[in-house]
């Protein structure tokens, strides 16, 4: 797994597209920063958090999650990883762990911006540490479900396509219960399954431990069903 | 010795010298892809220290084969282990004990060639000392002067060394190489070639190939698959002389046709004479059969020569290995592939 990781983590990074992601998350970021905080005069880094909530879930994590089984499929390297002694779950699992790595070291520029305010005030640390901590598992939960979409496909642009459909309909699936409020079952299967209403108890400073063992059983099924995919082709 | 499909495994023990340890065994394999059987039923052993050659036509099943033994792929039917470990039930034991060339070598382009061993060698959580195994195996390979090179930036040939490097790593005693001289030069083929040789003396080595001289010159012993199955599992001398009891000649003559193929006719010792005609001017062609364990040759030359009719080619038409795979991969029926043979194949497996 360490192997793997390493590897991954270096492919990140002597492409342009590791560079690429803490990028756009940097400037983005620091344009937020700016103009919500420092050009506006306010303490509170919620602006930053939703807008990068927007940017990492549409661009970041499927751009990041995308070449991650698919090169390995189009330059037929997986035959090296696949012919190794390694598990199935061990390769899984560096790959996922490099590409959550990039992702946090890319809105750990957050933690700046808080070290910045706390200069002049003390920011409410709860509400900053949930939405770092919340953008994370949910950061964590699309690179798994792109890990997935990845292993299925040769072509990183289609696997980066269909990462970004499901992220999209994460965000609105909440928005069905405002089409269906009089079917209770509709509510009530949403509000169970909805990543938004989770994420949002943590950018409200409540971490909930089930919302902290939702995103990582989540996480977990979905490299599972990587490792399951990974294996299945072998079969068939 | 020639055998087919399920036989093959007697073929093995006795085609092998060496009767040591079986590094190899292959039982009843079966692949499928839908309703295309790309290996069909397949047994053969191969034994410690023994090279042996996998060869067939594009498309024969070699390569399935290669990736089922290396646990790339999984049989549909039958059992593989390698050096006792089953493929199937013990991967990571069976997998540690191989070193896999695959057709394509599997590199990261993105690489330099000493990331790339060294991204390997974690991989295969090899323990021998790093730098002085690595370099060791670079200096076999001659690619030492390619370590800070993006493997992006090699050669065909390069490429192909890397990837031979890569399966040497962790020194498995079990080399699987699929086609490991396509796209290389004469020059670097010979070498490839000796390497190969000179590793089948601690490995047991798997070779695939298309090419016969190739096995022919590197193998202890050739099986031969076609259309996914095994239609010959011997030595190479073995196939010869099984293939090679045709002692007919062609001779090539300048004179007249129908004189000269009466006189060829009277030799003694001719059984059968026919002409060919025509095929350079002003020489005729014959086929020339004789009888059982004469040989003619002399007595042709001299009666032609009494006659002043210049014998100017004499051949015979013993079958070369080339002409014996033609003869194997032609003679072999079809794998029954309509709905209703396959339904019923089936239900015969299951049975």
């Amino acid at each position: 797994m360490s192997a793997i990781y390493k590897r991954e983590m270096r492919a990140y990074f002597t492409s342009p597209l590791g560079y690429a992601v803490l990028a756009i998350l940097f400037a983005f970021s620091g344009f937020l920063f700016y103009s919500y905080n420092l050009s506006a005069g306010d303490t509170s880094l919620v602006g930053v958090f939703d807008t990068l909530f927007i940017i990492t879930l549409l661009i970041v994590l499927p751009v990041l999650s995308m070449r991650l089984f698919s090169d390995e499929k189009r330059q037929r390297t997986d035959q090296a990883l696949l012919t190794a002694p390694v598990s199935l779950t061990g390769i899984a699992l560096g790959k996922f762990l490099a590409a959550l790595t990039v992702f946090a070291a890319g809105i750990s520029i957050t933690l700046i911006y808080g070290v910045v305010i706390a200069f002049k005030v003390s920011p409410d640390w709860s509400v900053f540490f949930g939405n770092y901590l919340g953008l994370l598992m949910l950061g964590g939960l699309i690179i798994a479900i792109g890990l997935f979409i990845s292993s299925f496909t040769e072509s990183q642009f289609v696997s980066a396509i269909a990462t970004f459909a499901v992220s999209f309909m994460l965000m609105m699936v909440d928005d069905l219960t405002s089409i269906f409020t009089s079917n209770t079952l509709v509510v009530e299967a949403v509000g169970f399954l909805s990543v938004y209403q989770r994420y949002y108890n943590f950018t409200v400073g409540s971490i909930h431990y089930a919302d902290v063992v939702f995103f990582l059983s989540m996480q977990a099924l979905f490299i599972f069903l990587t490792v399951r995919s990974l294996d299945r082709k072998r079969w068939s | 010795m020639l055998c087919k499909g399920r036989e093959s495994k007697k073929g093995g023990a006795v085609c092998s010298q060496a009767v040591q340890g079986r590094m190899i065994k292959v039982d009843h394999l079966t692949k499928r892809y839908g309703t295309h059987v790309a290996v069909n039923d397949i047994s053969f052993e191969v034994h410690e220290g023994e090279i042996l050659g996998f060869l067939g036509p594009n498309g024969a099943g070699k390569s399935t084969t290669m990736n089922i033994l290396t646990g790339y792929l999984s049989a549909s039917e039958g059992e593989v282990s390698i050096n006792g470990y089953d493929v199937l039930e013990s991967p990571n034991q069976a997998k540690a004990n191989i070193g896999y060339l695959p057709e394509h070598p599997p590199l990261y382009l993105d690489m330099t060639v000493r990331e790339y061993l060294d991204f390997m060698y974690d991989l295969k959580k090899c323990t021998l000392p790093r730098e002085q195994h690595i370099a060791e195996i670079c200096r076999i390979l001659k690619i030492e002067e390619m370590y800070p090179r993006l493997i992006k930036n090699l050669s065909k040939g390069y490429r192909q060394r890397v990837g031979f490097a890569q399966a040497l790593i962790g020194n498995p005693p079990v080399l699987v190489l699929d086609e490991p001289t396509v796209g290389l030069d004469p020059n670097q083929i010979i070498e490839i070639r000796t390497l190969i040789k000179s590793l089948g003396r601690h490995h047991t080595v798997i070779l695939s190939s298309h090419i016969l001289s190739e096995i022919e010159a590197v193998c202890d012993r050739i099986v031969v698959i076609h259309r996914g199955n095994i239609v010959a599992d011997s030595t190479a001398a073995d196939l010869s002389r099984k293939y090679s009891e045709d002692r007919r000649l062609t001779v090539r003559v300048k004179g007249p046709a129908a004189e000269t193929a009466q006189l060829l006719a009277t030799v003694s010792g001719v059984k059968k004479v026919t002409p060919l005609g025509q095929r350079e001017t002003g020489m005729q062609d014959f086929v020339v059969e004789p009888k059982e364990n004469v040989d003619v040759r002399e007595e042709i030359f001299r009666r032609l020569a009494e006659r002043n009719w210049p014998l100017v080619g004499l051949r015979s038409m013993e079958m070369s290995l080339e002409e014996i795979f033609i003869e194997l991969t032609r003679e072999q029926p079809l794998v029954p592939m309509g709905k209703k043979e396959r339904r019923k194949a089936i239900k015969e497996a299951e049975e």
